[in-house]
C-alpha cells in the first residue's frame, strides 16, 4: 500500500482561498493575528490588498466583515474555532446570522487535535453553537480534497457559512476522480447492513478504519460522511437507519449539540432507532499530541471499532 | 423638521406601548441633520450603491431612526405607531431586511460601530467616495468592542467614517458617571487617533459646523461628541433616566405632543 498523504485542513483552507482569489475579485479575507496558523497567510501572499489583519479583536473582525458584506464583498473571517464561534457567538448571531449576511467563517484549530495547547484552545462546542443560529450552514470537511471543495462551494453560495478546519495533518481520503462536493448532501462511503456509522471531519477516516476491522469480525458497517451538518442530509441517514436499525455517530466535538445530536433530531422524528454518540463525552480536553488525544478519547479507528462492537453486543 | 421627528418618536413609542423615547429624542436633531442635510441618499432608491451609510449602533433608539426615515419619505409616517407590533416592518431594534433605509441590523450594543467600520473600509478598498456615519450611546461605549473598532478605524485612517456619541449622560441604571464613567470621552477617541469635535448636540448650527469639519478632515476618522439632553423636547422626559425605555400613557402622550406643538409655534415653522 502506498504511503498515505496527510494534509491539515487548515492548510487546504489557505490554499483554497488563494486559488479562489483569482476567480472571485470580491473575496476578502480577515484574520485576527493568526494568519500564520490559520493559513490565510497563503492568501495574503497572493492578494495582500485583500487580506485584512484586524489584530487580536475577533468580535470587531466579525462586525467589520458584516459591514464589508453589505457593500458587496465576500468576507471570510478566520480564527481558531474557540474564538471564531465561541468568543464571537453573539456577534455571529446578531451581526451576521440575523441579517443573513454573506459572511463565511473559517474556523481552524477545532477540536482536540489542537493538541498541546490544551483545553482552553480545544473547541468542542462550536458545531453546537453555530448549528443553533437560524440560517447558518455548518460544514466540517474530512480531508484536504473536501476542505478545498467546501471553500469554493461556500463562496458560490449566498449566505452565512461556518467552515470547520483542523490543525493536525490528516489522511487524504477523497482523492478520487468522481469526487463531487455538494453542500447539504451526505456521502455514502461504504455500504453495510448491520450498523450505520455516521461520521464527520477527521472522524470519517476513523469510521472507515473501524468498518474494516468490524468486517473482519463479520460485522457489515455502513459508513456515511456528513460534511454538511446543517442543513443535514436527513434522507440519507434515515434511509440507512431504516436498513441497519442501529446508528453510531462519531465526531471530534462534544456529544451535546453536534453531529450526534443533529442525527438524533432527525431519527427521533423519522426513524427512531438506538443511537450511540461517540465524541467528547461532556468533558474538556487536555494537553498532549493530537494522535495521543485522539487515541485517549477513542476517536481513532480502534476506539470507534471497540465502541461500535460494545454497542452492538448490548 | 427635528420637531416633526420628535413627534414621530413620541407617536411611535406611544403606539408601541414600549420602546426607548429618551435616547431617541436626545439624538433627534442629529438624526434630522444627517438625513435632511448631510447624507447623500435617495429615499426612492434605499439601496443605491454609492449612497452614504448610517448605522444606528445604539439600536434601541430605533424610534428616532424610523421617525426620521418616515419623515424623509422612505415609508409612511402613518405607519410609525405599528412600531413593535406583531407583523410590523418596524421591529423593536433596526432590521435591515425589514425596513427600507436601514443599512445594518443593530441593537446589541457595541456591534454597530464595527459594521460601520467595515462599510468605510469597503469604500476605501473600492475607491468609492461615500461616507459612513454611526451613532453610539454614551453608555454603549462601555462595551469593549467599541474600542476594538475605534483602534482599527484609527489605525486604518478611515477618514470616510464619522462616529457620533450621543452624550446625554444617562443610562438605564442612572448617570453614566455613577454607573461606570466613560469620561473623558473626547480624550479616549483622541488616543485612538480620531479627530474629535465636542458640540452641543441639540444645537443645529454646532451640528452643521461639526459635520462640515469632519468632511474636511483627512487621514483620520472623526468622532463627534454631542452633549445632548435625554428626552429633549418633552418636559417631563428631559434628563430623566426613567424615560430610557418606557412609553407614555395616553395622558402623557397628550402632554408630550402639546410640548412639541408649543416648540413648533415658538419656532414659527422656521425649523
Amino acid at each position: 500500500m502506498a504511503d498515505v498523504v496527510k494534509i491539515a485542513t487548515r492548510e487546504s483552507y489557505g490554499n483554497a482561498l488563494a486559488e479562489c482569489g483569482k476567480d472571485f475579485p470580491n473575496l476578502v479575507v480577515l484574520d485576527a493575528d493568526l494568519a500564520g496558523a490559520t493559513k490565510t497567510g497563503i492568501f495574503k501572499k497572493a492578494f495582500p490588498e485583500r487580506h485584512i489583519d484586524c489584530g487580536i479583536a475577533e468580535c470587531n473582525m466579525t462586525g467589520i466583515a458584516a459591514g464589508l458584506s453589505t457593500c458587496g464583498k465576500i468576507p471570510f473571517i478566520s480564527s481558531f474555532a474557540m474564538f471564531a464561534a465561541g468568543r464571537n457567538f453573539e456577534q455571529v448571531r446578531n451581526s451576521i446570522g440575523y441579517p443573513h449576511l454573506n459572511v463565511k467563517i473559517g474556523a481552524t484549530h477545532a477540536g482536540i487535535t489542537v493538541g498541546e495547547d490544551g483545553a482552553t484552545h480545544q473547541c468542542n462546542e462550536d458545531i453546537a453553537l453555530m448549528r443553533a443560529v437560524p440560517g447558518m450552514t455548518v460544514i466540517v470537511p474530512s480531508d484536504d480534497v473536501e476542505a478545498k471543495a467546501a471553500v469554493r462551494a461556500a463562496i458560490e453560495y449566498e449566505g452565512p457559512v461556518y467552515l470547520r478546519f483542523g490543525r493536525a495533518a490528516v489522511p487524504v481520503i477523497n482523492d478520487r476522480p468522481d469526487y463531487k462536493f455538494e453542500m447539504g448532501k451526505g456521502v455514502l462511503l461504504k455500504e453495510g447492513t448491520d450498523v450505520t456509522i455516521v461520521a464527520t471531519g477527521i472522524c470519517v477516516d476513523s469510521a472507515l478504519k473501524a468498518a474494516d476491522m468490524l468486517k473482519e469480525d463479520g460485522i457489515s458497517a455502513e459508513v456515511i460522511n456528513i460534511h454538511t451538518i446543517k442543513p443535514l442530509d436527513e434522507d440519507l441517514i434515515v434511509k440507512s437507519a431504516g436498513k441497519t436499525k442501529k446508528v453510531v455517530t462519531v465526531e471530534e466535538h462534544s456529544v451535546i449539540g453536534g453531529l450526534g445530536s443533529a442525527v438524533c433530531d432527525a431519527l427521533s422524528a423519522k426513524c427512531p432507532v438506538p443511537v450511540k454518540k461517540l465524541g467528547m463525552q461532556d468533558i474538556f480536553g487536555e494537553s498532549g499530541s493530537a494522535s495521543a488525544l485522539v487515541e485517549k478519547y477513542r476517536l481513532d479507528g480502534k476506539g470507534v471499532y471497540e465502541d461500535v462492537k460494545a454497542f452492538l453486543n448490548k | 423638521m427635528a420637531n416633526e421627528v420628535r413627534k414621530g418618536i413620541v407617536t411611535a413609542v406611544h403606539g408601541a406601548k414600549a420602546g426607548h423615547p429618551g435616547g431617541s429624542l436626545s439624538a433627534a436633531d442629529i438624526f434630522t441633520y444627517l438625513y435632511f442635510e448631510e447624507m447623500n441618499i435617495d429615499p426612492k432608491d434605499p439601496k443605491k450603491a454609492d449612497r452614504d451609510r448610517f448605522v444606528l449602533s445604539k439600536g434601541h433608539t430605533a424610534p428616532g431612526l424610523y421617525s426620521v426615515l418616515a419623515n424623509r419619505g422612505y415609508f409612511p409616517v402613518a405607519d410609525l405607531p405599528t412600531l413593535r407590533h406583531l407583523g410590523s416592518y418596524l421591529q423593536g431594534h433596526p432590521c435591515m431586511q425589514e425596513t427600507p433605509g436601514v443599512d445594518m441590523s443593530s441593537g446589541s450594543l457595541g456591534q454597530g460601530i464595527s459594521a460601520a467600520v467595515g462599510m468605510a473600509l469597503a469604500g476605501k478598498m473600492d475607491n468609492k467616495d461615500y461616507r459612513v456615519y454611526t451613532l453610539l450611546g454614551d453608555g454603549e461605549i462601555q462595551e469593549g468592542q467599541v474600542w476594538e473598532a475605534s483602534m482599527f478605524a484609527g489605525h486604518r485612517k478611515l477618514d470616510n467614517l464619522v462616529v457620533i456619541v450621543d452624550n446625554n449622560g444617562l443610562q438605564i441604571d442612572g448617570k453614566i458617571d455613577d454607573v461606570c464613567s466613560p469620561y473623558p470621552i473626547d480624550k479616549k477617541f483622541e488616543a485612538f487617533n480620531f479627530h474629535v469635535i465636542n458640540i452641543d448636540g441639540n444645537d443645529f448650527d454646532q451640528i452643521r459646523a461639526a459635520f462640515k469639519e469632519a468632511r474636511t478632515t483627512k487621514g483620520m476618522p472623526t468622532a463627534i461628541i454631542a452633549k445632548t439632553v435625554k428626552g429633549k423636547g418633552v418636559s417631563y422626559m428631559e434628563n430623566n433616566a426613567g424615560w430610557h425605555g418606557k412609553a407614555p400613557n395616553d395622558d402623557e402622550y397628550k402632554i408630550a405632543m402639546d410640548d412639541l406643538e408649543k416648540i413648533a409655534k415658538e419656532l414659527g415653522g422656521a425649523n
